[in-house]
């Protein structure tokens, strides 16, 4: 009933569909697939968060590493805590490793910046759902201003 | 006093046209298909649905791009931020135009002319005669129809998107210079597969079915007559495009807003 | 009398508030040609449509062959449906098929035949209605009467039961309403079938038919062969056979006085 040549393009129409969605996936999006790799989970406490986001990205210079997958708040001493999704092949931070909030650009989005310790006999190795101690909040830019204004006025 | 009772009998009727679209789909859906007899249907309307829209999808991809990236270049280059050329382009077919125009094209292109050859069928016998012969006409005609739309338009709006994202690249790296490795790079750290990709491909199916059960069922559900198959025609283009639009606005809400 | 394979009891038909059949009967016997004869507008086809099972009676029983069509679930509905068949008065070809596969379309689908099998069967189908050179055209390309030859020969290609025919002779020219009443009578004795003739042609109708049924009001007014229907003495019976303009059944639709209307016009 249905010839040859309509079946032949509607393959190809079929074919073209699935590569356009192939080409989006692999192409435009960050591959996206690893990103759905196995991870474990660390945490920080932060006094201020600025404008980190959940999916905001987690880099050891540079380098993406995992992204925050939750951002919540302390019940008892009301501070922020960050739940950080580190890929799987990153386990070996020491207890050392230091996290801060920082911006990309001068306009850009805040991401997690990690600083892995060093590793010594003394100190131990983070483990999945430790938190990590030495954090740095994120700069706001209102308190800078602040800070700079009263350090002027009172040096003089 | 009657303004209360139009109201009335306009509700009546907008809840029986739904219910009516509803029991059509069911019973034109709710079946063990025959995969021998229903693959060359379904292979038949592919064609009249899917191939035969390809044109209409690609030539408005590729000027919907071009035109993201004209004006996208002129807005972002006073902010020294035509890098991110790549990432609004990709981001704004991905979620948005992507799925919204390919349905409304689709319910121009396809979904009118579904309507109208059902409603044809309708006016000429042709369904009823199919029934007295003990076929059932909405197993036989919508069914195919369906499955072929629905099937169809998430492959458009995939290869709307590409080749939008392409002809933004012609316009934006081979025309007004924007880097051609900054534009897929930035693109691919700002897309992300599961919250743009997916997403955008969910609205499209939500609108491929939305848009496909309007047609048949305007065709099927038309007063057999010239005038009624223009009316059901008109009414699935409006129905259809205004749905999508209304839609879309839903389930952006529900994905993206936080 | 001999068999009925129809047999439509006390059925009570209303579409939304009008009445179209109250408290009817008809007994279509199994190999004779039955013709339903009435003025247009009092759903005659409604009538096959009942018998077809597409609408359903308020009340009463449609029989055929001894089951109740009305209370038939939907797959013993369609079993029974591929027993009869209807031709339709625009004959309904599927305008996107051409003459062959259209006749053969209802083989394919309730049959596992092989394609030699399926064309010799359209072949001898189409020879029978004298369109074996005319089966690449397309419905479009084909005359009135060639279309509702094509017709009938898909609705016997399956060699139904019973046969419907739903004005079969409205809008022929004359040789093809003697083809077609040709046609109607020689199926009827060589296939065996049964047949029920819808029509408003008296002449053609008292031709071919072996028993007569003039419905008109929602109900049956005359029956009998036609030299009985000829013999009647009811005034609308005459008034239909005769074809007068004027009579039992009025030739102004129901309206205010002439008179009254005119002077508000001039108001």
């Amino acid at each position: 009933m249905v010839s040859k040549k309509v079946e032949f393009i509607v393959g190809l129409f079929v074919a073209l569909g699935l590569a356009a969605i192939l080409a989006l996936s692999l192409k435009v999006a960050d591959s996206g697939f690893s990103g759905n790799g196995t991870t474990y989970q660390l945490y920080a406490k932060f006094e201020n968060i600025g404008g980190l986001k959940v999916r905001s990205p987690i880099k050891v210079g540079g380098v993406v590493i995992g992204r925050v997958s939750d951002i919540s708040l302390d019940s008892e001493d009301f501070t922020p805590v960050v739940t950080l999704d580190i890929f799987e092949e990153y386990d070996n931070f020491s207890e050392a490793t230091s996290v801060s909030i920082l911006t990309s650009g001068l306009l850009g989005e805040q991401y997690l910046g990690l600083q892995p310790g060093f590793i010594d006999e003394s100190l131990e190795i983070l483990q999945p759902g430790d938190y990590i101690e030495d954090t740095k909040s994120a700069l706001v830019l209102e308190e800078l201003i602040g800070q700079f204004l009263f350090s002027q006025g009172s040096g003089d | 006093m009657e303004s209360i009772l139009r109201l009335g009998q306009s509700t009546v009727s907008v809840f029986s046209g739904l219910g009516r679209a509803v029991i059509m789909l069911m019973s034109a859906l709710l079946h063990v298909p025959n995969f021998k007899k229903g693959y060359p249907l379904l292979v038949k309307q592919l064609y009249a649905v899917g191939s035969l829209s390809l044109i209409i999808i690609v030539v408005s991809g590729g000027f919907i791009g071009m035109v993201l990236a004209l004006q996208g270049y002129t807005i972002l280059v006073d902010y020294g931020a035509e890098a991110s050329l790549g990432p609004m382009v990709a981001l704004s077919l991905l979620r948005e135009l992507g799925p919204v125009v390919a349905a409304l094209l689709f319910a121009g292109r396809a979904g009118s002319s579904l309507t109208a050859e059902i409603g044809l069928m309708k006016a000429t016998e042709q369904l009823s005669s199919m029934e007295m012969m003990a076929v059932d006409p909405l197993r036989r005609v919508i069914a195919p129809r369906f499955w072929a739309g629905f099937i169809a338009m998430p492959l458009l709006a995939a290869i709307f998107s590409m080749v939008g994202i392409l002809g933004a690249h012609l316009v934006g790296v081979d025309w007004l210079g924007v880097d051609s490795g900054t534009f897929w790079s930035m693109m691919q750290s700002q897309v992300e597969f599961g919250k743009d990709i997916m997403n955008g491909m969910i609205k499209s199916v939500v609108f491929a079915f939305v848009v496909t059960w309007i047609a048949v069922y305007k065709g099927y559900d038309c007063e057999p007559t010239s005038e009624g198959i223009s009316r059901a025609t008109t009414s699935t283009v409006v129905q259809s495009s205004l749905l999508v639009l209304g839609l879309d606005f839903v389930l952006t809400a529900l994905m993206f807003a936080r | 009398m001999t068999d009925i394979l129809v047999d439509i009891k006390n059925m009570t038909f209303k579409r939304e508030e009008r009445t179209i059949y109250e408290n009817i009967n008809i007994s279509i016997p199994k190999g004779k040609v039955t013709a339903i004869m009435g003025p247009s507008g009092i759903g005659k086809t409604t009538l096959l449509r009942l018998i077809g099972g597409q609408l359903k009676p308020q009340s009463g029983d449609i029989l055929f062959d001894g089951q109740n069509i009305p209370t038939l679930s939907r797959s013993r509905l369609y079993d029974v449906r591929k027993r009869m068949s209807m031709l339709f008065q625009s004959g309904a070809l599927f305008s996107e098929m051409n003459v062959f596969d259209n006749i053969a379309f209802p083989i394919r689908e309730h049959t596992q035949l092989t394609d030699d099998i399926i064309e010799k069967m359209v072949l001898m189908k189409l020879q029978a209605v004298g369109l074996r050179g005319a089966k690449d055209l397309k419905p479009s390309e084909l005359s009135g009467g060639m279309a509702r030859r094509a017709a009938l020969a898909r609705s016997i290609a399956l060699d139904p039961e019973l046969i419907m025919y739903d004005e079969p002779f409205a809008g022929q020219d004359p040789i093809s309403m003697g083809v077609i009443v040709r046609l109607i009578k020689s199926l009827n004795e060589a296939l065996g079938l049964t047949s029920i003739v819808v029509s408003h042609d008296v002449t053609e109708v008292m031709s071919i038919a072996d028993y007569i049924y003039i419905i008109a009001e929602q109900k049956v007014i005359g029956q009998g062969t036609a030299q009985e229907i000829r013999n009647q003495t009811s005034g609308l019976v005459n008034q239909f056979v005769q074809g007068e303009a004027d009579g039992p059944v009025p030739f102004h639709f129901p309206a205010k006085g002439l008179k009254e209307e005119l002077l508000k016009v001039t108001k």
